[in-house]
């Protein structure tokens, strides 16, 4: 018990790292996935490729890897060192971004044919149509994904562990070493994450919840059946 | 600072016995993930709620849960309960475990798939349980889900890096220790970089080779 009280302000500090990076990490994965996502979803093949060259590899590359490289190999390329959390962050951000741009593209790509015929049809421009018509539906549909991902960017957040940055694991490895309390000092380590995925679980769920309640989409259970399956799915508010 | 090709060739044998380790742990670590993971679905199906619920969390719990944090527990916390270990034997179990939770989710997908006619005719044969997964239900639920497993396979070799973190003289560690000795990280850490893309590429591509093949069933 006594580990513990000792130990709880340290993995508190080392939880602000994690979710520094977490939240960093999933701006910029954000950011790089509907950008590519929605490049790899227009028609002209030069973006379309452009965007899929993107993923592919950004999606091949370990994000181990790529936060050696930024860290390790672009100082003597560039002569800019950079931060070890910054470097992680983009790591992981580029790393993530691929996997969510294929996301953002899934989506755009599920919206039915015959919304953007609407758009066609009620002379919307390109941005009016990405705006108001296809993104709000894609947004519902890709939200799942996202959850998935911002747990994957969390639990990835761990190997900045590996270049001294003092986050959870790497409290955990020192308090190891220093203590010699190997079981509670990974244990309490493996808790504290579990807990803070918990929280993004929670988070994306309300989310998702929203997303679906603005489509005028009541949230999914399971006794509504009585309607065919084609005509509830879809059904518009707006 | 240039790009030094020749020390590029000089590295490569060293890198490519680290890519060794690196097939080995994937190859070892997803064969312990495909048969964890269904005996962890079999068990969330068939158990009695108690146990499959505990199951279902502990399984809730590792996929929530760095595979690094992971790794490090399997390689200091049993050794210290006397069960010896050598690195690459942890990278395996910490890697294999840690997919388990997540192709355990695949194959209960692939049983979900199974109609239900299939589950009640067996009852009506009054099938063995055994015959009941074995002639029946797995040949069907886990075709579908090939390509989703294959998904997790390449998935699996991306995260084989971590192994660097436990001492295995895996790719990464290789290439971290040349650069360390001659200080060309850009040369050893550019190169591991591009053969990730070499071969995770092509494995993509199969992939979804795969899914051509086996998505209309």
């Amino acid at each position: 018990m006594n580990f513990f009280v000792d130990a709880l302000p340290l993995y508190l500090n080392g939880a602000r790292y994690t979710l520094l990076i977490t939240v960093g990490g999933c701006a910029l994965a954000f950011a790089i996935a509907m950008a590519v996502g929605i490049l790899g979803s227009t028609r002209s093949a030069a973006l379309r490729a452009l965007a899929s060259v993107y993923v592919e590899v950004f999606r091949g590359v370990a994000a181990l890897v790529l936060m050696f490289w930024l860290f390790y190999a672009m100082p003597l390329l560039t002569g800019y060192r950079l931060e070890p959390v910054f470097a992680a962050i983009l790591a992981l951000g580029l790393n993530i971004g691929a996997y969510g741009a294929e996301n953002v593209r899934g989506a755009i790509k599920a919206v039915p044919r015959s919304q953007y015929e609407a758009t066609v049809a009620l002379n919307l421009s390109w941005t009016q149509r990405m705006r108001l018509v296809v993104l709000p539906q894609a947004w519902a549909q890709m939200l799942p994904t996202f959850g998935n991902l911002v747990i994957e960017l969390m639990k990835g957040s761990a190997v900045v562990s590996l270049i001294a940055v003092s986050d959870i694991t790497f409290v955990a490895q020192q308090l190891r070493t220093f203590t010699g309390e190997t079981v509670l000092a990974f244990a309490a380590a493996l808790v504290t994450y579990f807990v803070i995925a918990q929280v993004f679980v929670a988070l994306m769920r309300l989310a998702e919840r929203s997303a679906n309640r603005r489509l005028g989409r009541i949230p999914a259970r399971p006794r509504r059946r009585a309607k065919p399956a084609g005509a509830a799915a879809k059904g518009g508010a707006a | 600072m240039t790009f030094d090709w020749g020390f590029v060739g000089e590295a490569m044998p060293d890198l490519l016995t680290g890519l060794r380790y690196t097939v080995q742990a994937t190859v070892l670590g997803y064969a312990v993930a495909l048969v964890v993971g269904l005996l962890v679905a079999i068990v969330r199906r068939g158990a009695p709620p108690l146990v499959a619920g505990t199951v279902h969390w502990v399984m809730e719990f590792i996929r929530c849960t760095p595979l690094l944090v992971q790794l490090f527990f399997v390689f200091y916390v049993l050794p210290g309960v006397g069960i010896e270990l050598s690195p690459l034997t942890a990278g395996v179990i910490g890697l294999g475990l840690h997919y388990a939770a997540y192709t355990a989710e695949v194959y209960r997908s692939g049983m979900e798939g199974v109609p239900r006619g299939q589950w009640e005719a067996t009852r009506a044969l009054s099938l063995p349980a055994h015959r009941v997964w074995l002639a029946v239900i797995l040949p069907q639920a886990i075709r579908r889900v090939i390509p989703a497993l294959g998904n997790y396979l390449i998935a699996m070799f991306k995260d084989t890096p971590l192994l660097f973190a436990i001492t295995v003289p895996e790719l990464l560690f290789e290439a971290n220790q040349l650069g360390g000795q001659y200080f060309k990280y850009l040369e050893t850490m550019t190169v591991v970089g591009l053969l990730f893309v070499v071969v995770s590429v092509p494995s993509a591509i199969a992939i979804r080779l795969l899914e051509r093949r086996y998505a209309a069933v």
